[in-house]
């Protein structure tokens, strides 16, 4: 909302600079976005003194002028015949501008030279008279800027008016608030209005068929007026909120909304078939023509202003082409109605309009101000326009509408909300500052009834925050709210995501938050064909379709951000990602959330340094990070299983991650037909975990065990095996030996090539045997080492290297 | 026979002075003191002295020998050392070389923000809980007083998944969550994603807030404005001026904007805070009373307060960060940053 310093000062008197009051309007809550200067309609006029008129030589109408500007002395050819030399008057050098925008050139006229030019009030643009020049008071001092010398410059200020103070949508409720801040009265406009014979029940009638969208409608008939440009006070008023002046009669149901906040339509009567107005919801589809010349689509819940035969207007929205006013306009019926706000609003939505009008209707106007506005209205056209206000106006209110009254306060509960000790008259005090009814009922409590304008105020609330906002949030003290424990604090996953940033940046894995709407293309792209992946919460209404579906993987978002760094020349990255995935369940029902952590590992395995040159990356690179995670989660009993558990990842480079019995995730190199789609050359490796499940596998207890008091026994055996048979398939066998004495394996090595059968690997373990209660003997350990080498040789067809059996 | 020992150690004292490497010294050991030295050869001829010359040339003998094998022993050392610390020398590295390392990894900007933020309000007795990201229409505006054709609904443009459900606006609608299952005191934080249709230097599609909720008997408007002071100098620093003003939010009342003093101009006015001199940083209130009678709690026996704020723009002012949007870009020249 924008406002302009002239204009308020018609109803509230305003002592203060426009940087102070834009601050204590901000602090009583209405944000002062910026203020700015509103010059009038001319540029450079200065103020000038007439030294000599003379004749003109050649136009017997003309004269030629020198006129000084204190600095220097410029020849001006002039038509006016009422200046006198010594007379000051607006001088528009060469480079000024006056109003229309025209500039000032040197010219000659009638051969003789003119440097400028002697102004009239209406060609500043800031007057009618256009008979002879401006002569300006005396006491002006040549050279001055017109502007300034004359006070012409505005300021206006721009306003972020919150959606419940629909009261301030106007200059007089600016004005208002300003009046309660700064303890000044307010003068409302006076509204006089004199009346012609001819009675408007005689000239038209106003009949509502639904009276839930639209409670009240008034009108007035204004007959014989004249269309014409508005006076320059006008103008200069709608153009400096930056309105564009079109006629008296369109510009003054502006001006009045902008003063009285009440919007007002003027239809031109001539068009109006019956000469009467109907009130009425659109037919569903029905076609109308807007102002705006757009052909509009109706349904059953718009509201529409109708002649006695057809649609005339969008109730509280647009006016129609049809019954617009226009240049040889006589007779003007002018609508001032109070419309159903949340009904404006979804007629606005549905249409995709909004107006100055629908946006004042959708918020609430003063339901008690729309005969003024009316009257108001009539009386400045009949003024400007020599029309005629027919006597007396229609005023149909089928329906009361509600406005708060005796809203009951308790002073003791203002204090206790606020932490104040804000006294009852004090507080009173504020109230009735803003035209609040107050009423003692007795002892702290008493009876309020708001202004009807103030259509946010409706409970013992809103009113505490009024006595609030005027006292100054800046004065209630500052106190600590005291300690009480809440016991809903499980945050096992907080905790979680903690320990996970801490260990994955601890391992050089960088965070990253990417979209959680992806582009529906990751399906394709990622080769998903099934399995829940699939099942994908689409966004009705989004900005792009490259953000249009819910990721249910966080593994298209890291693939992407590793294409978007290998754009810019950083082809190996470490990262990962926590954040939700999405899935969608049954229409009206909530999607599945599933809380996910997604790695990522591109490229090389360290940075490329004087160390390493060169060395890339492998799966067995990310599996170590994710056993070090889980270890470092103290998570055990994790498993990797060979599988194929996702399309996009490599068929032999792929596994499972489970805990316990639960799957937890997947971990395994991107499959080349991805990283070809995704345009990423260099190999990929990603993980995903569930954190949801992860949470629930997670144990904080430490239990701890005694260091071992006696050495353990090593042996090393290679085994030579099948490619295809896996290393846990070999180490299980040993563990589901179950000897107390085994008290780990490791694999020290594998080995394929020179020397080894083709088909065959060699898979070195190391068998580490411990006994709590003594250092153990060859013998001791050769039994039992010499049994799980058996088994395993029997169960697995595998030759131990070294050894011929 | 004196004569000669002496002239003996003169000899062998000035072999060991010229001596260079500890394997000469180690000959002339052999030389003199060895099983044929010369010095145990001397002393073999002992015999041929008179019983009286004897003893004393025993004595000087002896002396003679510890005084060379001291000095030998201590030349050896001497070498030894001189040759290790030669060694070392040739082991010498330029140690101006770059470390082996693996680079630490970065925690996302707006996480270090966020982690920040909750470590002030835990002490403030808050405990951290989340909601969902998509949320049904009650949740983000019904429950929270935003009735549907409601102009406040302007206030935050939505993306729709289906007629009743959304991408949550803000992270409001935990609070009610929280509340329907908790009865007070409740002091809550809860962070995470929100999503409004809007893309440009200053906004993305998807951001971060944080709300935080307190509720309890007889929590007033001076709590608000204690807690969020204790949180703005704690994060921004003591000197840290701010400003609480009156504005709208549907879900408190009476609602405030918190303002700190602009962190780029102090105050003086800059383009960041609009030639202003402030910032506004969060918005808080007073629950609205309409807020707890959809959660069934009675507002005459409690009070309480919400606040919200968004991430990435205290990010943003805390970096110096012009551009939203690069937040979500990922760029590792970004990222390395933090």
């Amino acid at each position: 909302m924008q406002v302009s310093l002239k204009w308020l000062k018609d109803y509230v008197d305003i002592e203060i600079a426009p940087e102070e009051l834009a601050e204590k309007l901000t602090m009583a809550g209405l944000e002062v976005d910026s203020i700015h200067e509103a010059p009038p309609p001319f540029k450079k006029v200065v103020v000038g003194r007439i030294i000599s008129i003379n004749p003109h030589p050649n136009a017997e109408k003309l004269s030629l002028c020198e006129v000084t500007t204190g600095e220097a002395v410029f020849p001006v050819v002039c038509g006016a015949g009422n200046i006198r030399v010594g007379d000051m008057v607006p001088f528009a050098g060469v480079g000024a501008s006056i109003a229309g925008g025209y500039t000032i050139k040197s010219s000659k006229i009638r051969g003789e030279v003119s440097e400028g030019m002697l102004c009239s009030e209406e060609e500043l643009g800031i007057g009618e008279d256009a008979t002879g020049i401006m002569i300006l008071p005396n006491h002006l001092i040549p050279s001055q800027e017109l502007a300034g010398a004359l006070g012409l410059n505005d300021t206006v200020f721009d306003i972020s008016i919150t959606p419940n103070r629909a009261d301030c949508l106007s200059v007089i409720g600016i004005a208002r608030e300003i009046g309660a801040i700064t303890r000044q009265k307010i003068r409302y406009p006076k509204i006089q209005l004199s009346e012609a014979k001819q009675d408007i029940q005689q000239i038209t009638s106003v009949e509502i068929r639904d009276a839930d969208l639209c409670p009240r409608y008034a009108a007035r008939v204004i007959k014989d007026v004249t269309l014409k440009s508005s006076p320059a006070w006008l103008r200069m008023r709608l153009e400096a909120l930056g309105l564009r002046a079109i006629n008296n009669v369109v510009d003054i149901t502006n001006y009045v909304m902008l003063e009285m906040g009440q919007p007002l339509h003027a239809f031109d009567y001539r068009f109006l078939e019956e000469g009467r107005i109907v009130v009425r919801r659109a037919k569903q589809g029905e076609r109308f023509i807007s102002l705006d010349g757009k052909e509009r689509v109706l349904d059953s819940d718009v509201l529409m202003i109708c002649d006695g035969v057809k649609p005339v207007a969008i109730g509280g929205i647009m006016g129609g082409l049809n019954s617009e006013v226009k240049d040889d306009t006589k007779d003007v019926l002018l609508e001032s109605a109070y419309f159903n706000p949340s009904s404006i609003r979804k007629s606005a939505r549905l249409l995709g309009i909004s107006t100055e009008a629908s946006f004042r209707f959708e918020r609430g106007i003063d339901p008690d101000g729309v005969a003024r506005a009316l009257n108001r209205a009539a009386q400045l056209i009949a003024e400007l326009s020599g029309g005629a206000v027919c006597r007396g106006y229609i005023d149909q209110h089928p329906r009361k509408i509600e406005t708060a009254k005796n809203i009951i306060l308790s002073t003791q509960r203002v204090n206790d909300i606020l932490g104040t000790t804000i006294t009852a008259p004090e507080m009173l005090s504020i109230l009735e500052k803003l035209e609040m009814a107050t009423q003692k009922v007795e002892k702290e409590i008493y009876r309020v009834t708001p202004p009807t304008f103030r259509v946010d105020i409706t409970r013992e609330i809103d009113l505490i925050e009024e006595i609030a906002r005027l006292y100054g949030y800046n004065r209630i003290p500052i106190t600590l709210p005291s300690i009480s424990v809440m016991t809903v604090s499980d945050d096992r996953k907080g905790k979680l995501q903690e320990s996970i940033r801490r260990l994955m940046t601890g391992h050089g894995y960088s965070e990253i938050i990417t979209y959680s709407f992806i582009s529906p293309q990751f399906a394709e792209c990622l080769g998903l064909k099934e399995g829940e992946e699939m099942r994908s919460v689409i966004i009705k209404n989004p900005l792009s379709e490259e953000q249009s579906v819910m990721r249910t993987t966080l593994i298209y978002g890291l693939l992407e951000t590793a294409k978007k760094n290998a754009n810019v020349g950083c082809s190996s990255l470490k990262v990962f990602e926590m954040g939700k995935t999405f899935f969608h369940q049954r229409e009206g029902e909530l999607p599945l959330e599933k809380n996910k952590l997604g790695v990522l590992l591109i490229g090389s395995r360290y940075d490329d340094t004087w160390h390493f040159k060169g060395i890339k990356a492998d799966f067995y690179d990310l599996k170590g990070w994710a056993e070090s995670l889980l270890d470092g989660l103290k998570i055990s009993h994790f498993k990797f299983e060979a599988g194929v558990p996702q399309t996009f990842l490599h068929h032999g480079k792929a596994c499972n991650i489970s805990i316990g019995n639960n799957l937890v995730g997947f971990l395994g190199e991107v499959h080349p037909d991805v990283l070809a789609k995704m345009g990423l050359n260099e190999r990929a490796f990603v993980c995903e975990l569930d954190l949801d499940l992860l949470v629930s596998c997670l144990s904080h207890k430490i239990i701890f065990r005694e260091i071992p008091k006696y050495p353990s026994v090593l042996r090393d055996v290679a085994f030579l095996i099948p490619v295809g048979l896996t290393a846990k398939e070999v180490m299980d066998l040993a563990e589901e030996h179950r000897e107390e004495l085994l008290e780990k394996v490791n694999v020290f090595d594998v080995y394929t090539g020179c020397g080894i059968p083709d088909g065959m690997k060699s898979l070195g373990l190391r068998f580490s045997y411990r006994s709590s209660r003594k250092t153990l003997t060859d013998d001791e350990v050769n039994q039992v080492h010499n049994s799980i080498i058996k088994d395993i040789v029997r169960l697995t067809g595998a030759k131990v290297r070294g050894v011929e059996n | 026979m004196i004569g000669a020992l002496e002239e003996l150690q003169k000899q062998a004292e000035a072999e060991i002075n010229r001596a260079k490497t500890e394997e000469e010294i180690l000959a002339i050991k052999t030389k003199y003191l060895g099983r044929k030295g010369l010095l145990t050869h001397l002393l073999r001829n002992i015999k041929e002295l008179s019983p009286d010359e004897r003893p004393g040339f025993g004595k000087r003998s002896n002396e003679v020998k510890e005084a060379l094998s001291e000095q030998i022993e201590n030349s050896i050392k001497e070498k030894a050392s001189q040759k290790k610390s030669k060694a070392l020398i040739c082991e010498k590295i330029d140690v101006t070389l770059p470390g082996r390392g693996v680079k630490h990894g970065r925690v996302h900007p707006v996480v270090q923000v966020l982690e920040e933020i909750c470590r002030i309000f835990m002490k403030l007795g808050f405990s951290t809980v989340e909601g969902p990201e998509i949320e049904l229409d009650y949740y983000n505006f019904e429950a929270l007083n935003i009735p549907k054709n409601h102009p406040a609904r302007d206030m935050q443009d939505t993306f729709y998944i289906e007629e009743n459900i959304v991408l949550r606006t803000h992270t409001s609608p935990v609070q009610v969550r929280i509340m329907e299952k908790h009865r007070p005191p409740v002091r809550i934080l809860s962070p995470g994603r929100v999503y409004r249709p809007d893309s440009d230097i200053t906004h993305t599609p998807m951001f971060h807030q944080i709300e935080g909720l307190l509720v309890d008997r007889g929590v007033t408007f001076g709590d608000l404005k204690g807690a969020l002071t204790t949180f703005i100098k704690q994060f921004f620093g003591d000197a840290t001026a701010l400003r609480f003003r009156p504005s709208f939010f549907p879900f408190t009342e009476p609602s405030a904007e918190v303002d700190i003093q602009c962190v780029m101009c102090h105050g003086a006015g800059c383009r960041v805070c609009g030639h202003s001199g402030w910032l506004e940083i969060l918005g808080a209130g007073m629950v609205d009373p309409e807020v707890f009678k959809n959660v069934g709690y009675d507002a005459e026996e409690f009070t309480g307060f919400a606040f919200g704020l968004g991430l990435e723009r205290i990010a943003m002012l805390k970096y110096g960060i012009t551009d939203i949007r690069l937040f979500f870009e990922n760029d590792w020249r970004f990222l390395e940053q933090f």
